[in-house]
């Protein structure tokens, strides 16, 4: 009997073809949206990247323990969809989710304090880089086992429809989750009810290691699988903030007014790589480069200038950010460690964890 | 006060909830028009409408996790799971956010939730329909775990799980569903989680159990009551938080412990609760604890299920045992 194994193909994924990123549309300068606004999102994206960058710094002096995954040139889209949302909407995050959690106006000294495991952390340094979340900023939670939040964010839709709220939830989530079953059901279940929910998939071309079009049935990862579930395909330019506001605007409206769950692929890269311990050496010469050079920030700050906004008022905002940063960092570090008492409260209700009597 | 069976009591205590507060939804696959597949939410979709008696699809990770999502913005989900062992897929949501989600949030979130499910034998149909794995929600942090085992205490005890702050696996062992009847209060009758009940007062041998297989030990203290044996019966109701004094108490009274579950013996309750006696009255022992559990094997089909179970008679040989010393 022949037995001939499945050898699959040993790939240096290095050595693919770069997947490269579309030119900047400059027609997106005519996007209805105001200066104002627009100056906004410019701050935002820069405190989103100023804060990576000195997360990125804390770990390498070793403040940061454990690890923590940045997204670092995927500012643009927490920015557009952050920026879009009512003060009183929810949004769900993953482990990727400082930039959502700041977005959201969650303040950046005890959310830099968070990532470092101080009791001065916005969750006094009981959940960390990977579980952010701010009750007050409508900020619900980031979730570290991939595809389960897409049915929590669910739930928060059907409150806010049984309460008739037209609160709206957001979930955000990488390619990576397109592929697990909690997303398919989430769709299937916010389809069915016509929730106010919108799934925003992050595209930034690799699930952790791994190329995601090699382990994904279908090109685009999220907008091939919408009209399975009734919806329409979304594909918006995940590095330029001012695309991403727009579609954001149109499908959160939708889910306001009581027309449904959205589905949107945001194509985007991370500059970094998956967390603190990949150098991302998986991909090939160039693709990085080339992505930098589409840095959405970078971008975005050559479009205020192309609408006539004077070099110095940037350069004011990103010296505002950096002094900001500076002082978060400040109080983070100056933070207390928690202690071992702390290692035992707010398992229950009463605030201990004593499970037994 | 009325008469009722286990699935009426339950399905009593669900109408009652779901008048009293606004925020009680309950969802499930077939939870809606069908009334369950055990009927325990027979009429309330008719009572109270498609928005807070919800059919959904038979995706449990979406069941779970919309509920956390309804509990953590404002609602009292009651999320039903058809049996034990289709609730597999939404452990996840269970252990890794249900009951984590206040700690994690360093109290600012809550998850005040309840997850119904049928489970143990008495179907016959195997395995995923016949399962009795509470060990491991019990083993879980965060998650409160109830098993009642008759009718008044099956209403109490749901009716303190809505209310609870905390999340709750709320497990209805299905063979006593329609097995025994018995008069349940009206209205808002609770029963506090974490309270172990002395069922009968007994001097030579305590017989702890919960669930389905405490009527099993019932008939073994008939039989061993026939031979001049006195057995007391501890019902933990509770898993988690387990009434650790309520079983000390009962083995430093009678010296002999004997703890009937029918999950598979590993790891089990069974387990936890020989080493809480030893921990809480070793030094009143006049034997070894007992463990009567089922195997560590598949849980079997109709024909062979009555092999599996633990019934009176291995309860009383290993009280025998146990009174032997």
């Amino acid at each position: 009997m022949s037995t001939e194994a499945f050898e699959p193909e040993l790939m240096d994924y290095s050595r693919r073809q770069p997947r490269l990123p579309e030119p900047v549309i400059e027609g997106n300068d005519a996007l209805d949206i105001p200066l104002d606004e627009r100056m906004e999102m410019y701050r935002l994206q820069q405190e989103l990247r100023q804060f990576e960058k000195r997360a990125y710094d804390l770990f390498m002096q070793n403040l940061v323990k454990g690890t923590s995954h940045l997204s670092l040139g995927m500012e643009a889209v927490a920015t557009g969809f952050g920026r879009a949302l009512r003060p009183d909407d929810y949004s769900f995050a993953t482990y990727r989710g400082h930039a959502h959690t700041l977005a959201r106006g969650a303040p950046m000294g005890p959310v830099m304090a968070e990532l470092l495991g101080r009791s001065n952390g916005i969750l006094g340094g009981k959940g960390g880089s990977m579980h952010l979340a701010s009750v007050e900023h409508g900020m619900m939670g980031s979730y570290a086992i991939i595809g389960a939040h897409l049915c929590i964010a669910n739930g928060a839709g059907w409150s806010a429809q049984l309460r008739g709220t037209e609160q709206v939830a957001v979930v955000f989530f990488g390619d990576g989750t397109t592929n697990i079953g909690a997303f398919h059901e989430a769709l299937n279940f916010a389809k069915i009810w016509e929730l106010p929910v919108v799934f925003v998939c992050e595209n930034n071309l690799y699930m952790e290691y791994t190329p995601i079009d090699l382990v994904t049935a279908v090109e685009h990862p999220a907008a091939d699988r919408a009209t399975a579930y009734g919806l329409e395909p979304i594909l918006v330019d995940g590095n330029d903030a001012d695309a991403v506001y727009d579609v954001a605007q149109g499908v959160i409206e939708t889910a306001r007014r009581g027309e449904g769950p959205s589905l949107v692929e945001a194509v985007t890269y991370r500059h970094g790589g998956h967390s603190r311990a990949d150098p991302g050496k998986y991909r090939p010469p160039g693709e990085v480069e080339a992505w930098l050079d589409r840095d959405p920030i970078i971008t975005y700050h050559q479009r205020l200038l192309r609408l006539g906004v004077p070099e110095g008022d940037l350069t004011r905002i990103a010296q505002d950010v950096a002094r900001r940063v500076d002082e978060a960092t400040e109080f983070a570090k100056a933070g207390p460690v928690p202690d071992e008492g702390d290692l035992m409260t707010d398992m229950w209700a009463d605030g201990g964890s004593a499970w037994r009597n | 006060m009325s008469e009722m069976n286990m699935a009426q009591a339950l399905n009593d205590a669900l109408d009652t909830a779901l008048a009293a507060d606004d925020r009680v939804v309950i969802l499930g696959e077939d939870v809606g028009r069908t009334g369950g597949v055990f009927r325990v939410t027979d009429g309330l979709q008719e009572r109270y409408g498609a928005t807070r008696v919800i059919d959904t699809p038979v995706a449990e990770s979406g069941i779970v996790g919309a509920a956390l999502g309804m509990a953590v913005a404002g609602l009292r989900p009651v999320a039903e799971i058809q049996f034990l062992g289709f609730a597999y897929p939404a452990v996840d949501q269970i252990i890794s956010h249900v009951g984590r989600i206040r700690n994690r949030s360093n109290h600012r979130f809550t998850a005040p939730l309840v997850v119904r499910i049928p489970f143990g034998g008495g179907i016959g149909a195997a395995e995923h329909h016949s399962e009795s794995s509470e060990a491991i929600f019990a083993h879980t942090p965060g998650i409160k775990v109830v098993v009642p085992a008759t009718p008044a205490d099956a209403k109490g005890l749901l009716l303190s799980a809505i209310a609870d702050p905390d999340p709750v696996v709320f497990l209805e062992p299905i063979r006593v569903y329609r097995a025994i009847k018995e008069e349940v209060p009206a209205g808002q009758h609770t029963v506090p989680i974490g309270e172990a009940k002395v069922v009968r007062e007994g001097s030579d041998v305590s017989l702890v159990s919960y669930g389905a297989v405490l009527r099993d030990a019932g008939r073994a203290a008939d039989a061993l009551a026939d031979d001049g044996v006195s057995a007391e019966i501890i019902d933990l109701r509770t898993l988690s938080p387990l009434d650790h004094q309520a079983v000390i108490h009962s083995a430093r009274k009678t010296g002999r412990v004997v703890v009937a579950v029918e999950s598979h013996r590993t790891a089990s309750i069974a387990s936890e609760v020989a080493a809480i006696v030893q921990e809480g009255a070793l030094y009143s022992l006049l034997a070894p604890v007992e463990r009567v559990t089922g195997w560590d094997t598949v849980v079997p089909l109709k024909r062979t299920e009555h092999h599996y179970i633990p019934g009176p008679d291995r309860i009383v040989a290993a009280a025998r045992r146990a009174l032997e010393g």
